[in-house]
C-alpha cells in the first residue's frame, strides 16, 4: 500500500514532505508539474551524508546544478568552554572535537601549548615517541572509518565489516595504554599521561602483523573492482588550484598530485626521524583518495615498528617534562574503569607528606599559568592540517583557543566537487573528503 | 577573565592570602613592536613585502616576532591590499590562507576585536600571521573570499562568534549557531551558561561560577 506525500504550496513553489513509503505518489506528483528544476534537502538525519550533514541540492533531472551544505547540528560550544578551564582541563575537550582523530586533536592542542610555555624542546623524547606511535595508530582506525563507511555509502558493505573488525583492533590497543578507547585525553601538556604498560610493545608488534595481513582483505575486495571504479574514478574532482583556493589539505590535496604532509615539510614529534613515504595520485577523483587512504595505512604501520624499536632503547625514561610546576604529580594508572592515580601516590600524599599534597590540590585545582602571548601549532590528522590557534594572557586557563580543522574547512569544497554531476556521486564525493562532523562542528 | 589587569588568582580578594597566587599579576596582552634582525626568514619576507608594496609603513602598524612566530599587524584598509601581495608576489608566494579566527578583548579600548589569519606558503614552506585589530562600535572587516575562497566558512564563523562583518562576503550568515540565535557566543561578554547541579544537599555551581575558575 502507497502513502500519498503530503504537500503544501509556499512562496517558494510547492513543497513536499517524504517519509519513506510514499515515493510512488510523489513521483507521480512530482511528474505532474511542468517545472524542471527540483530543490532537495537531504539529511541532517540521512544514513549517507557521513554524519548529520545536512545537504540542499538544486537538481535538474538526476544532474546536481548546486550543492549547499548546512551543518552546525553537533556544535558544541567546545572552544568556549575551554575558556573555563585549566590548560590540563582543555586536552579532555578538545578530544572530543573530531571524535575519529582524538590523538591528533590533542597532540595539536599540546603542541601548541608546550609552545606558548616555551618547552617544546624539554619534552622527553620517550613522550614524542609514544605520541607518534598513538598517532599513527589513530590514523589506522581513522582511515579505517573512512574506507569502511566510504565503500558502505557507496552501496558496498563488506569492506565495512573487514574495515571496522581491524579498527577494534587498534582500539583495543588504545584501551590497553590509555584505559579508554577514544577521546582518551592522553597526551598532556609535557607529555603523555601515563607511560605505557608492560607488554604493550609485544602486543602492538602482533597488532601490526595482523593489520598488515588483513588489509589485503579490503584492497582484494576494492582495489581494482570494476564496479567500485565505475562509481569512484573521474567522480568529486578537484585539481591542485582549487585545493589550493579552497585551503584543502590532507588526501583530497594529495589526490591532486601535491606532496604536501606536514610531517615532512613541518615536522614535529620527532617525525624527521621516521622513514616513511608521503603517498600522492594525480587523478584528483575519489578513487585517487581512496588510494591514497590506503596506502597510508602501510607507511602508518612502517612508522608504528619504528616507534616500537626506539621505545625498546628508550625503556625507563621519562614521558613527562621534569619541571614539577607543569608535570601532574603522579604518574596516573589504568584502573577498573579508566584513568586513577596511582595508589603509592596517594599513600604519599594522604600519610606522608603535607607538601605533596599542597602541590597536588594546586596544581590539579588552579593548574599552572602559560605567559601571556599566542601561537599556532598544526599536526598532519588523517584529514589534513589541523591547526590551533592558542591566546593566553598569562592565567592559568586558556583565553581563547580556536581549532582550523581540516574537516570544517575540506567540507566546503563539496559544491566545487559534485554540482554538474549526478546526484549518485555526491554521497561518494562527501565520503572522500571525509569529514568527521564533530570536527566541522565543534 | 575578562579583565586586562587582574592580581590574585584562585578567588582570592579582600582577605589574607592563603593560596600563594596573590602576587601573580596577569596583564593585557600588548607587546610592542619587535626590533629588527626578526631573525630566521621573517627578516626576508618584511623586506620583501617592503618591496612590493611601497605603502608597507603605512599598512603595518606592528611586526611582532614571539616564540618563533611572526605577526605583522596590519590596518583594516589595507588589508586586502597586503593580502594580495603577500599571495602574488613571487617571492613571497603566501597561496594558502587557513581561515580567520576571532579574538575579543574587551578592555582595548577602540579594538576590542582582534582578525587573526594563518598564511602558509607551501613554495617556500612558510607561515605568517596577520592581525587586524577593529573598534567594537564598528565591527567591520573587507572579506579576503576574494583572494582566497577557503575562507567563506572561516568568515561566516567568525561573524557568528563574534559578530564582525565582513563586507564583501558572498552571504554572510550564521553557520554554527541556528540563524535566529541572539548574540556572539565568543565575546568575552557572552556568558557561557549552564546550571548549578544538585546532589545530596550539596551544590556544584556552574562552570563559570565555581570559584577555582574565576
Amino acid at each position: 500500500m502507497t502513502t500519498e506525500a503530503s504537500s503544501r504550496e509556499t512562496t517558494e513553489g510547492r513543497v513536499y514532505s517524504v517519509t519513506g513509503g510514499d515515493w510512488d505518489s510523489l513521483v507521480t506528483e512530482i511528474g505532474q508539474t511542468k517545472e524542471e528544476r527540483v530543490v532537495i534537502n537531504m539529511g541532517p538525519q540521512h544514513p549517507s551524508t557521513h554524519g548529520v550533514l545536512r545537504l540542499i541540492l538544486e537538481l535538474e533531472g538526476e544532474t546536481v546544478t548546486e550543492a549547499r551544505a548546512g551543518i552546525g547540528y553537533l556544535h558544541t560550544g567546545i572552544e568556549k568552554n575551554t575558556e573555563y578551564r585549566t590548560w590540563t582541563q582543555g586536552v579532555t575537550f578538545v578530544t572530543r572535537m573530531d571524535y575519529l582523530a582524538p590523538l591528533f586533536n590533542e597532540a595539536a592542542y599540546c603542541l601548541g601549548v608546550e609552545k606558548l610555555l616555551g618547552i617544546t624542546n624539554d619534552v622527553p623524547e620517550r613522550a614524542s615517541v609514544i605520541r607518534v606511535m598513538m598517532m599513527e595508530l589513530n590514523r589506522i582506525s581513522s582511515h579505517m572509518v573512512a574506507l569502511g563507511t566510504g565503500a558502505l555509502e557507496l552501496g558496498a558493505l563488506s569492506p565495512m565489516i573487514f574495515a571496522f573488525r581491524e579498527r577494534e583492533k587498534v582500539l583495543d590497543l588504545f584501551e590497553m595504554i590509555s584505559g579508554l578507547r577514544m577521546n582518551m585525553a592522553y597526551i598532556r601538556p609535557g607529555g603523555v599521561a601515563q607511560d605505557i604498560p608492560l607488554g604493550a610493545v609485544t602486543k602492538i608488534r602482533e597488532t601490526v602483523k595482523e593489520l598488515r595481513h588483513n588489509f589485503k582483505d579490503n584492497e582484494k575486495l576494492l582495489v581494482g573492482n570494476s564496479i567500485w571504479m565505475k562509481r569512484t574514478q573521474g567522480i568529486g574532482y578537484l585539481d591542485l588550484a582549487g585545493c589550493i583556493t579552497l585551503g584543502v589539505t590532507g588526501p583530497v590535496l594529495r589526490s591532486a598530485g601535491m606532496p604536501w604532509d606536514l610531517r615532512k615539510t613541518e615536522p614535529y614529534c620527532g617525525y624527521e626521524n621516521y622513514d616513511f613515504d608521503v603517498i600522492t595520485t594525480d587523478t584528483c577523483d575519489v578513487y585517487g583518495r581512496f588510494l591514497i587512504r590506503m596506502q597510508e595505512l602501510e607507511q602508518s604501520l612502517r612508522i608504528i615498528e619504528q616507534a616500537c624499536d626506539k621505545l625498546g632503547n628508550l625503556a625507563g625514561a621519562p614521558v613527562m617534562v621534569a619541571d614539577k610546576k607543569i608535570a601532574w604529580p603522579a604518574q596516573l594508572s589504568v584502573g577498573g574503569d579508566g584513568m586513577g592515580n596511582s595508589l603509592n601516590h596517594i599513600r604519599e600524599i594522604m600519610g606522608e607528606s603535607m607538601e605533596a599534597l599542597i602541590h597536588h590540590f594546586k596544581l590539579v585545582t588552579e593548574g599552572f599559568s602559560v605567559p601571556a602571548g599566542q601561537v599556532y601549532a598544526t599536526v598532519e590528522s588523517p584529514r589534513g592540517e589541523t591547526g590551533v590557534h592558542l591566546v593566553s594572557d598569562g592565567g592559568t586557563h586558556p583565553y581563547r583557543v580556536h581549532f582550523r580543522e581540516p574537516s570544517f574547512n575540506n567540507l566546503q569544497s563539496t559544491a566545487a566537487m559534485s554540482e554538474g554531476g549526478m546526484i549518485a556521486d555526491i554521497i561518494g564525493a562527501v565520503a572522500s573528503i571525509d569529514p568527521v562532523m564533530g570536527g566541522v562542528d565543534r | 577573565m575578562s579583565d586586562s589587569t587582574q592580581k590574585g588568582s584562585f578567588g582570592v580578594s579582600g582577605t589574607g592570602d592563603t593560596s600563594g597566587f596573590g602576587g601573580l599579576v596577569r596583564t593585557a596582552i600588548d607587546s610592542g613592536s619587535t626590533e629588527r634582525p626578526y631573525g630566521g626568514y621573517f627578516d626576508s619576507v618584511a623586506d620583501d613585502l617592503e618591496r612590493a608594496y611601497p605603502e608597507f609603513s603605512d599598512a603595518i602598524e606592528r611586526v611582532v616576532v614571539d616564540r618563533g612566530e611572526l605577526t605583522l599587524h596590519v590596518k583594516r584598509e589595507r588589508l586586502v591590499d597586503v593580502a594580495r601581495i603577500l599571495r602574488d608576489t613571487e617571492s613571497l608566494r603566501f597561496e594558502v590562507c587557513l581561515g580567520v579566527n576571532g579574538v575579543h578583548y574587551p578592555d582595548q579600548a577602540g579594538r576590542e576585536l582582534h582578525a587573526v589569519y594563518p598564511l602558509l606558503s607551501m613554495t617556500h614552506n612558510r607561515r605568517i600571521r596577520l592581525e587586524v585589530s577593529i573598534p567594537d562600535s564598528d565591527p567591520h572587516l573587507p572579506s579576503l573570499v576574494e583572494l582566497w575562497a577557503g575562507n567563506n566558512w572561516h568568515e561566516r564563523e567568525t561573524f557568528d562568534m563574534f559578530g564582525i562583518i565582513f563586507d564583501g562576503h558572498p552571504g554572510l550568515t550564521r553557520i554554527l549557531m541556528p540563524d535566529d540565535w541572539p548574540g556572539h557566543p565568543q565575546r568575552k561578554d557572552y556568558p557561557l551558561g549552564g546550571i548549578a547541579i544538585e546532589y545530596k544537599g550539596a551544590t556544584v555551581p556552574a562552570p563559570s561560577e565555581r570559584r577555582s575558575y574565576k
